[in-house]
This record gives C-alpha cells, structure tokens and sequence, in this order.
C-alpha cells in the first residue's frame, strides 16, 4: 500500500538516474542510516558490539567485495581468507611503522596494498576460467597464509608469531586495542561500510559495473561488442581486494586485537564469505548485507537456542551449525539461487500490487 | 655415489609413494567429473565419512550416542561388539551406496542443467552438510583405524639400499601396499569403463546426456552408481590415510591437495589423475628438500598450487585434459 511509485514522477534526469528512484525506498535508506549513526552508538554496550554487529560489519565490506568478484564479474575466488590477511598485516605494518598517522588512512592504505596483491593474483584469470580459477585462487589463499606465518618481517619478529593491535586512534578517540568503546569501534567500521557499500553500488550501476556483468555472463561475446577483458577482470580482482583487504584491516584491528594467520584467516574463512555471497544473493549489494547477517547471526542464535535454552553441550551445537549451513547452501541454490536479496524483491512486487493484486 | 643424491633418491621415493595417495583421492574426482561433469569437492569430506564410518562399525559405536544422550539424557555409547574389518568394510560400503543415493536423490537430480560452477558450490554445501553429519554420528576425537594393513618401516629396502649405498632408506610398508592397491584400483577402473556393460553406459551419458537417454541408459541409475563408485574410492582413499595419520577432520583436507593434481593432470583423463600425483608428490617433496629450509619449511602448504597455477597460465586444460573449446 505505501510501497508505489505511482505519483512518483521524475522531472530531471539527475532524478531519475539516482540511485534509489522509488521514493519509499530512498526514505528507507535515510531512515536506516540514521538509526545506525543516530541512535545504535547511544545504546550500544560490548557485548552487542563483539558479538554481532562488528562482525556483520566488517564480513559485510568483504562479502560486498567478493561479491564484485563473483557476483558481477563472474570470477569465483576461493582466496578472500587469504586477502584479508594481507589487509590485516598491512594495516599492522602500517600501525606500527607509522603510530601517529590516522587509522583511517592506514586502512585505506592496507585495502591499496591488497587491491595491489589481488590484481597480482588476479592475472591468470585472463587465461584460466570457471572452477579451474576457483582452484588456482586457492593458490593465493595458501601462500599468503604460509608467507605470513613464516617470514618473520610481516609479524615484527614477535615471538608468539601472532600480531597484536597497539591502541591507536582518531581525533583522540581509542578505536582499537582493549581500552576501545564499544560505541567508537563501531561508529569506525559503520563508516567504512557506509562508504565501501555507497562506491559499490555506484560503480556496479556505471559502465565499469556493465563491463563486469559482461564479462560474467559471457566473455567471448563481451570481448567481441569491445569490452576490454583485460581492463574488467582486472579492475573487478582490484576493487574486490581493495574491500576485502579493508575487511581484513578492520577484522584485525578492531575486532580481534590479535590474530594468528592460521588461524583467523584459513580457508574457512573464504569458505564463510562465499556462502555469505551465495545465501545473501549473486550480483547484489543489499545481499552482501543480508548474507552477512544471516550468517553471524546463525551461529549466536543456534548457540543461544542449543546450549542456553535445551542445555546441549556446545560441540553438539558446533556440528549442528555445519549440517544446517551445509543444508541451507544447498537448499539455495536448488530453491532460490539468486538468495536472499531475491526473496526480498519478491516481496516488494507483492507488496506493490498489495492489497490489489489483480 | 654423493650422500646428497642418496638422500635425494630417498625423497623421490617417498613423493612418488604420496604421489600415489594423491593420485588416489584425485581419481575419485575425475570419476565423478567425467560422468556428470561435476566437480565435486565433497570428495575429501566423503573420504573422511568413510572412514568414521568404518571406525564406528568396527568399535560397534552407536550413531548420533552424544545427540541422544544430550537429548534424552541417556548413556549409550557402544553396541558392546566388535565388528571384524572385512565385514565393517563392506557394511561401509553400503553406507557409501545410501549416501550415493540420497546425494542424486536430494540435491543432483534438482541441480541438472545448472551451470558448472553452482554444481562445484553445490557440492562445497555437501562438503560441510556431511563434515557435521559425521561429526555428529561418530564424535569428533581423533580415532585410530586399523584394518591390519602392515605399517613401519620397510627392512627388506632398508637392508638392501644400506649394501649398496651404505645408507638405508626409510619406506613405509603401509605406502608400499597403497601404492599396490592404488594400481590395481585404476586397473580394475579402467577395465571397467571400458569392457562392461554399465561401463560403457557411463561412458555414454559422459558424453552426450541426451543421446544417452535416447538410448535407453537411465541417467538416475547411472549417476547413483558414478557416486557410489567415487564413494569406494574415498573409503579406500579413507583407509589409506586414516591407517597413516588417524581419522581426523585434516583427512578431508586431502580434497585440497587433490585439487592441485587434477589440475595438472586434466580434471578428465584418469592417467593424468596419476601422472599429475606422481609430479606433484615428488615436486613437493623435492623442493621442501632443496629450498624448504632456505624460506622456513613446510613449502608443502602451497607449492603443488603456485605449480598447478604456473603451469595452467600455459596450458589451461592441464597435460591430459581435452582442449577446451570456446563457443558465443
């Protein structure tokens, strides 16, 4: 009933082309951003932050960054573990070399340096396609993790071999190391992925975001109406590395404080953010979010339901959450493959025609 | 003869024999990937499966014991019996065929038609779904499987390497017998695939789907048994490395070092599969001997990948594969 956009009428083209023409969803949007700047910094406390909303956060700006990967482009990457960590050893370089520079330019700086490594690994795909990339990204995923975990340089020779945040912060406010609040940490990786979401979106919609989509749904025929493959692979393996090498910055400095790359950043890890893309949707931004979210939420709701309320022990719950997440990948691409974000635009048709659907 | 080329001779050795076990798991894929073209990286979890499965039926473990006992508040453990090994093993087996079964049933059959690299996400799905159904059905503690496959050292090489080049060399009888099974396995294979009836129609339907049904080959009854066969391949595989290095999550992860292989290899020539193993063991093994102490060891991690990556920038189909033709 209020979703319509009849009445709706544009009068330039500035308006018409903006990116959400429908004036429902526009407000939305305002609406969203200014609980999330607004009103969560107030009524935040440590627990809320660490357990769900930085790590939607953060898995949010990689999942948004594979996805230009995978989703647009069409290029499955099975490397992003790998990636992150080279956003995460960046940023520690980075912190420790430099202490008094902002965090937000050593963040950005860490998603340069994985946008660099990421087109590195990037250049075989211009000969090798489908799943044989799949594999040969698998080949960034387990160099990268040994690298960090044997050169001593990446890790300042510290004898754990682990990497710890020292406190930095911005304008005088701690946002990383334990002394953190919860509210600051958050307001830091809230920006971010306010700013990577914004540019993802706008250069999906542009010729570069066109070229991608190209490219992914056939690149011999793309290559022959001239789209350079070249130039749209490489730049979609650089703006992918460059979030997720943001993500990795952001995971390590202010989520986890101190990570061992094995650990943190195997192939679990880039297993999580595929099903992230998958679940939420291919080729969309606001499945990235709902990807994200779902899969945080999984694990936290399945423990408190497991062990809080039927008392199981938490290994149980642990095998559990594999069986369901191993199901549910299934489930979606048989049912749904399009994810989350799909099921989401089935809604909005239905409600634009509701209560009339006739 | 120089100590340095004897202990190279040794290394070589040993990488063939993990070339052999690499070759192994990767066969499975090639399997599964020349009948229905899906490349299924389920194949180290199923491998893993296998294997729990077998140590359960042979302890006469009871299946789902810590879900029923969370959840009932019993205290059931063990049937109280032990299972001989030749019985656990084709009771596995069948295990592996239900599996085989409900995996077309339930996810394959609806998947038809989809294109490639969803099946290969697919089957990630299916990597996990069972890597927590075992977990669940058998516990999760490291187990130690023994089938009496002969383990230790091998004294007959010992001694008669050590005559000729006062140095013995360390090989492991249980890799000596896999190496032997794993011949007769892709011999009995190819045999199969060549000269049976059922064979042949697998080779039909890898070929062209729609001229094999127009045949009469029943694509159902075909995909069930390539599953089942892939199946046996990862309980032997399963057996292999859960007599080396225990039952334990890290035996799925022979997936990832399979994948490698095939790539070299080509993901649809089964002599590939064995040639691709054989490089790739010694590759690794050589270079972790010659640069590994130089960078910091375990080189093993990713060495087989920058290599399957380096040589598929010149060669994308792999050494064996069928060139790969592109159409608008």
């Amino acid at each position: 009933m209020f979703y319509r956009e009849a009445g709706d009428f544009k009068t330039s083209y500035t308006a018409d082309s903006q990116t959400f023409p429908i004036k429902f969803d526009r407000y939305r949007y305002y609406v969203v951003l200014a609980v999330a700047f607004g009103i969560i910094p107030f009524i935040i406390n440590d627990y809320w932050a660490n357990a769900l909303l930085l790590p939607f956060l953060i898995y949010a700006i990689a999942a948004i960054g594979l996805n230009i990967l995978v989703g647009y482009c069409g290029q499955v990457s099975l490397g992003t573990g790998g990636f992150m960590a080279v956003g995460a050893y960046a940023c520690y370089k980075l912190m420790t070399a430099f202490p008094d520079v902002s965090m937000f330019i050593h963040v950005l700086l860490a998603g340069g340096i994985t946008a660099i490594v990421g087109v590195l690994f990037g250049l075989p795909s211009l000969r090798i396609k489908g799943f044989y990339l799949a594999v040969a990204t698998l080949a960034a995923q387990f160099f990268l993790v040994w690298l960090f975990n044997r050169v001593p340089w990446f890790y300042n020779y510290s004898a754990s071999g682990q990497i710890n945040a020292p406190e930095r912060d911005v304008f005088g406010i701690i946002i990383t190391g334990p002394n953190a609040p919860a509210w600051a940490t958050y307001l830091f990786c809230l920006i971010f992925v306010t700013f990577c979401a914004i540019i993802a979106r706008n250069l999906t919609r542009g010729t570069t975001g066109r070229t991608w989509m190209a490219i992914r749904d056939m690149d011999i025929a793309a290559e022959i109406i001239g789209v350079n493959p070249l130039k749209a692979k490489l730049t979609a393996f650089a703006v992918s590395s460059f979030f997720v090498g943001i993500a990795g910055a952001l995971f390590f400095a202010v989520y986890l404080g101190a990570v061992e790359v094995g650990e943190v950043f195997g192939i679990q890890k880039s297993f999580l953010v595929l099903f992230m893309v998958i679940i939420g949707g291919l080729g969309s931004i606001f499945g990235s979010f709902a990807g994200a979210a779902f899969l945080v939420l999984l694990p936290v709701v399945l423990k408190v339901v497991g062990v809080d309320v039927l008392g199981w022990p938490t290994d149980i719950v642990a095998h559990l959450n594999l069986v369901i997440v191993g199901a549910l990948i299934i489930m979606f691409l048989i049912l749904e493959p399009h994810g989350l974000a799909q099921l989401w635009r089935v809604a909005k048709e239905k409600l634009r025609l509701w209560p009339f659907p006739h | 003869m120089p100590e340095q080329l004897v202990f190279a001779m040794e290394v070589i050795l040993n990488g063939l024999m993990a070339g052999v076990l690499y070759a192994l798991v990767a066969l499975g894929f090639v399997l599964i990937y020349k009948a229905s073209g899906i490349f299924n990286y389920a194949q180290g979890v199923m491998a893993l499966f296998a294997a729990m499965t077998l140590v359960g039926i042979m302890n006469g473990q009871v299946p789902f014991a810590h879900l029923i006992n969370a959840t009932f508040g019993t205290h059931v453990h063990n049937f109280g019996w032990n299972v001989p090994a030749l019985l656990a093993i084709i009771l596995t087996m069948g295990v592996m065929v239900l599996l085989a079964w409900a995996v077309q049933r339930f996810v394959m059959r609806h998947l038809v038609g989809q294109e490639p690299i969803i099946l290969f996400m697919a089957t990630i799905g299916l990597a996990y779904f069972l890597e927590g159904v075992a977990d669940l059905m058998w516990g999760s503690e490291i187990k130690t499987l023994n089938v009496g496959l002969p383990q230790g050292i091998n004294l007959w090489i010992d001694e008669t390497t050590f005559n000729i080049f006062d140095y013995g060399f360390f090989i492991d009888n249980l890799d000596i017998v896999a190496t032997i099974i794993a011949a007769l396995l892709v011999a009995a294979l190819v045999a199969f695939s060549q000269y049976t009836k059922q064979g042949r129609a697998m080779r039909a339907v890898a070929d062209d789907h729609q001229a094999a049904l127009s045949v009469g080959i029943s694509l159902n009854f075909i995909w069930i048994m390539v599953w089942s066969v892939a199946g046996f391949v990862a309980l032997v595989a399963g057996i292999m490395w859960g007599t080396k290095s225990g039952v334990q999550f890290s035996l799925s992860l022979i997936a990832l070092k399979a994948l490698p292989v095939l790539m070299l290899g080509g993901f649809t020539s089964i002599p590939g599969a064995i040639v691709g193993g054989l490089i790739i063991g010694v590759g690794e093994k050589l270079f972790e001997f010659a640069i590994g102490p130089l960078v910091g060891g375990a080189t093993e991690n990713w060495f087989a990948y920058v290599l399957a990556l380096i040589f598929l920038v010149f060669r994308p189909q792999g050494l064996f594969g069928e060139k790969i033709i592109e159409r608008v």
